[in-house]
């Protein structure tokens, strides 16, 4: 093979617009860790690190027909349900919750396989019982949603179980689950809440309402979201400059190379700076439509679908957080926060679209 | 045709789909317009105020630790408290060379090898704008040294702070326990429970002890300042403050007095003593001798002080009256008196002939009496008093082990008696289903015969003989032991008791106790084991004296106490209560290595009673001699 030969059989099964919005948030990332760490390179280059892990991972998956993926779905999803099970009777402690697996070799947190495994699984079995869809369907997709759920509740792990449910809400919603069910249950949630609310502890009402209102808890995680509200609104409309963030670099930011990054970004680079970030983002949320929409199969939808709404989710989660309208649920910003799993995660669901988006003319005959 | 409709279906389903992946991307529209504008109202509409926030002043939250709560005895005698002192502390963003500045104020205070460790530690573990101690306990000379030179020193300044103190030291180390500065471990603790929010700001947390055990009532609430500060970190103004709130002084039913007279009267002796009042389980004294100084752990233990604690073989660390697990011996008999009325296995009348051994039916071996030759025709009412070990072996192996059990468990024999300290051990009351359990073994009928002596499998901690003592005193009715009488809130001046509630009732019948009181009298009395002890008091002692056999005797060796390592020595118990009619006090008395109950715990437990029903202080305080008693157990 020459070079050039080469080089096609290596981006034959890259989407190259996807490729370029992942790769500027990605630069976005190197350059605003850069500064957190007070215009350090350990961060940088740490997570450059996870990039080019979490980068072969992707090239590897996108490589990988679709029918190969499908057949994933069920192996993946049982080994996630195994290691929850495993989590919640072995799991290590560590900051109040159970959410780590120690394998002796490496500690895993089985609930990121999940991201992953639970939208996969479900459009697996859409996609089994396409010809004959009725309520029932939508009744067992639910079930598989729910089981790993409860069990990263039980952790507790609010926040990922949230996003998580917020995947597979999307497959059902995406395979056509009927309005009248979906606004039933609305309602029926809505109707709950009162009763839910009534049940609590003191002490778990006590918690929610901190979640609301930081303030009460300013010695604790409420001390995270006033610190970042105000290196936010400090940044103004063009932000302090590069380096300058006064909020990042006097050390009054908490986690500000992981789930509070944003509020390092917008202090530096203000209004614009964010508006410029939202549409990269955009960008790749509606390359990811179009690939969803151009889908060849119903298993190929469901996910293209789930994997680019759960991605704008997760977006829309850390900088509503970190900017004070929700509550502090430990969500990272989607390939910007430094973190290995995540940058894998992520990755891998990339990998999948593209994967859709370039094997669909093999399969359309 | 039919192609033709599957072809109109796939169709339609691709324009549902459609559908609904328009009313996604019109959802994340709808997600992006929110962030917009709020981005919108943070960075331009509120921009000034947050750049106001933000450059010219930063708010700063700081913690304001509460003052811990003090523990008092039951007469109000501090037993741990709070003094302020005076520390040297540096902050290390304003020092420009920090080996220099600390060989600086060497020059004019006393900084040693240890101080520069800890600094150290503490400046691996700070926390942003921390000052960190490098000495504390500035006398007031070293005060006036370094304020006299304190231009020299930018970033170093003498704070005043409080410091925990044990005015009774080793006395009741054993009981209050002590703070230590917290480490890793508690962290993960503390975030485990959700407390770490409350802890921020605190160095120091209860390790053992009541410190440990009240924690929570002890701590108090932390308080937060919102101050602004200028970009040197320098508080400028004060924006808001809530309060802290002082942590719960515990109010304790020991008494102070009492508890030292009890820990001098064991002289030289390592042992325990738990005194309880048995009308409602309040601890009057908690006792294990030897005690240590807990102050030597506030801010660390030096190896040295550590390893001289560790490895002394009197292990001063241990616990002995919560956590030490000796056989009972003979202070088991009238528990087994009342299990063999109970189980009618013994009529008070019947006697028996004590040749000085029992043998079980058919076999050859020897359980020997402590007295050669025996104690002729017994009863149940000498057996006590004379302790007389044959009358007991036959009794026990009459019972068997499954109603000894059955009824030594309901009296709280083999289980924690729930003493509001953490780390109680259980003690061991064998059965056949323990046996198979922990040797894979079947229970054998001379097991049964040593447990009736409480040798055997059979352990009890001091302060489970207590509380079965207690619960003997008061005929049968337990109350749950407790060393904290009141909790008093520095919030609200509103005091919670805490309450005195009976646990069980035995439902003992009247003449039972009756016969086993009355011949716990006679130990006291002529001819009784703890006669000498008891002799010219007042008030009438119940009481019985109790020897644990630290090594086991070969079949027809003599015990001869003079001949025998002094650690090998027997343990010595006695288990007493007074006004023998009307109860005040029950106590139990553990001298290791002591002898004799009768000799050597008898007349520890004769002062402290002494002391609670007379108020008679021994004078002088009492220096017991290491003399061995005529009596045997």
């Amino acid at each position: 093979m020459t070079r050039r030969q080469l080089w096609l059989r290596f981006i034959t099964h890259l989407d190259l617009p996807l490729l370029l919005g992942i790769g500027l948030l990605m630069l976005v990332s190197l350059l605003v860790l850069y500064s957190a760490d007070n215009a350090g390179w350990g961060r940088p280059l740490s997570q450059l690190l996870n990039i080019v892990v979490a980068f072969t991972c992707m090239w590897l998956i996108a490589n990988l027909p679709l029918h190969y993926l499908m057949r994933t779905a069920v192996p993946i999803y049982a080994l996630g349900m195994v290691l929850l099970i495993g989590v919640a009777l072995f799991g290590e402690i560590s900051h109040g919750a159970r959410r780590w697996l120690n394998l002796g070799v490496i500690t895993i947190q089985p609930s990121e396989l999940m991201k992953i495994g639970i939208p996969l699984m479900m459009a697996w079995y859409f996609e089994k019982h396409e010809a004959t869809l009725t309520l029932k369907n939508y009744f067992v997709a639910t079930l598989l949603l729910l089981m790993p759920v409860a069990l990263i509740v039980r952790q507790p792990d609010l926040g990922t179980a949230v996003l998580i449910s917020a995947s597979g809400f999307y497959v059902l919603f995406l395979a056509g689950l009927s309005w009248r069910v979906l606004g039933g249950v609305f309602v029926a949630a809505l109707a709950s809440v009162p009763v839910l609310w009534s049940m609590l502890h003191d002490y778990q009402r006590h918690r929610i309402e901190m979640l609301f209102d930081p303030s009460q808890d300013a010695l604790g995680k409420g001390y995270h979201t006033i610190q970042a509200t105000i290196a936010v609104g400090s940044g103004g409309i063009l932000g302090k400059g590069y380096l300058n963030g006064t909020q990042t670099h006097l050390d009054f930011l908490p986690e500000r190379t992981t789930d509070f990054i944003f509020a390092v970004y917008s202090e530096e680079f203000g209004l614009l700076g964010n508006l410029i970030l939202l549409g990269i983002y955009m960008f790749v949320i509606g390359r990811g439509f179009i690939i969803t929409a151009n889908a060849s199969t119903y298993f190929t939808r469901l996910m293209a679908g789930s994997i680019t709404l759960t991605f704008a989710t997760y977006a829309f989660v850390n900088m509503g957080m970190v900017s004070g309208i929700l509550p502090v649920v430990g969500v990272p910003l989607p390939l910007v926060s430094y973190g290995g799993t995540s940058m894998l995660t992520l990755l891998l669901g990339f990998g999948m679209l593209m994967s859709i988006e370039t094997h669909k003319k093999l399969v359309k005959t | 045709m039919n192609k033709h409709v599957e072809l109109k279906n796939h169709q339609r389903e691709i324009f549902y789909f459609r559908l609904r992946l328009a009313i996604s991307i019109g959802f994340v529209l709808v997600l992006l317009s929110v962030l917009l504008v709020r981005f919108f109202y943070l960075q331009v509409v509120r921009h000034s105020y947050y750049q106001t926030l933000a450059e010219s002043n930063r708010i700063s939250i700081v913690p304001i630790v509460p003052n811990r709560g003090m523990i008092l005895d039951r007469n109000g005698v501090v037993l741990a408290h709070n003094y302020s002192g005076y520390t040297l502390e540096i902050t290390p963003n304003k020092t420009a060379d920090l080996e220099d500045t600390i060989n600086e104020l060497a020059t004019l205070v006393e900084i040693t090898h240890k101080d520069r460790k800890r600094f150290n530690k503490l400046l691996a573990e700070r926390r942003n704008f921390e000052t960190l101690m490098i000495r504390n306990r500035l006398t007031d000379e070293e005060v006036a040294r370094f304020a006299a030179q304190q231009y020299r020193f930018p970033g170093v300044e003498i704070k005043a702070r409080l410091f925990r103190n044990y005015p009774y030291g080793a006395k009741t180390a054993h009981l209050i326990g002590y703070i230590g500065r917290i480490n890793q471990t508690d962290v993960e603790q503390l975030e485990e429970n959700d407390l770490a929010a409350n802890y921020r700001g605190s160095d120091y947390i209860g390790k053992t002890g009541l410190e440990q055990s009240y924690e929570s009532e002890l701590h108090g609430t932390t308080g937060v300042e919102q101050v602004e500060v200028d970009s040197g970190g320098r508080a400028v103004r004060m924006l808001s403050r809530t309060p802290p709130s002082s942590g719960n002084t515990l109010v304790l039913s020991i008494d102070a007095k009492l508890q030292e007279i009890a820990e001098q009267s064991f002289g030289n002796y390592r042992g325990a003593l738990v005194a309880i009042d048995p009308n409602n389980g309040e601890v009057l004294a908690f006792v294990s001798k030897p005690g240590y100084d807990p102050s030597l752990f506030i801010d660390g233990i030096d190896t040295q002080n550590w390893d001289e604690l560790n490895n002394s073989p009197d292990t001063p660390l241990n616990n002995r009256a919560l956590r030490g697990q000796y056989p009972p011996g003979s202070t088991v008999k009238p528990f087994m008196a009342l299990a063999g009325l109970y189980y009618n296995t013994r009529s008070p009348g019947h006697t028996i002939g004590d040749p000085g051994y029992f043998n079980l039916p058919g076999s050859g071996h020897q359980y020997r009496d402590w007295k050669k030759g025996g104690h002729g025709s017994v009863d149940m009412f000498k057996s006590i008093v004379v302790s007389c070990d044959t009358y007991y072996y036959g009794l026990a192996n009459e019972l068997g082990i499954d109603n000894i059990y059955n009824f030594l468990s309901r009296f709280g024999f083999g289980k924690k008696t729930g003493l509001d300290l953490e780390g109680e051990t259980s003690g061991l009351l064998p059965s056949q289903e323990w046996k198979m359990r922990r040797y894979q073994q079947k229970w054998y009928a001379g097991d049964t015969v040593s447990v009736g002596i409480g040798q055997g499998y059979n352990l009890v901690t001091p302060m489970q003989l207590a509380y079965t003592t207690a619960t003997l005193a008061n005929n049968g009715v337990a109350y749950k032991p407790h060393l904290v009488r009141e909790v008093r809130s520095s919030r609200s001046n509103e005091n919670r008791l805490i309450e005195s509630k009976p646990e069980f009732d035995l439902q003992i019948a009247p003449a039972h106790l009756d016969l086993v009181k009355r011949a716990m009298v006679a130990v006291n009395q002529p001819g009784g084991t703890a006669a000498g002890a008891a002799a010219g008091a007042p008030y009438r002692i119940a009481g019985k004296t109790g020897t644990a056999q630290v090594i086991a005797m070969k079949q027809g060796e003599k015990y001869d106490a003079s001949k025998i390592d002094e650690r090998h020595r027997d343990h010595a118990w006695f288990i007493a209560f007074a006004p023998a009619e009307q109860p005040r006090i029950a106590l139990v008395v553990l001298a290791e290595n002591g002898g004799h109950g009768g000799g050597t715990a008898a007349p520890i437990a004769r002062k402290v009673m002494d002391y609670y029903l007379l108020g008679k202080v021994p004078q002088p305080l009492p220096d017991t001699a290491d003399k061995e008693g005529e009596e045997h157990d």
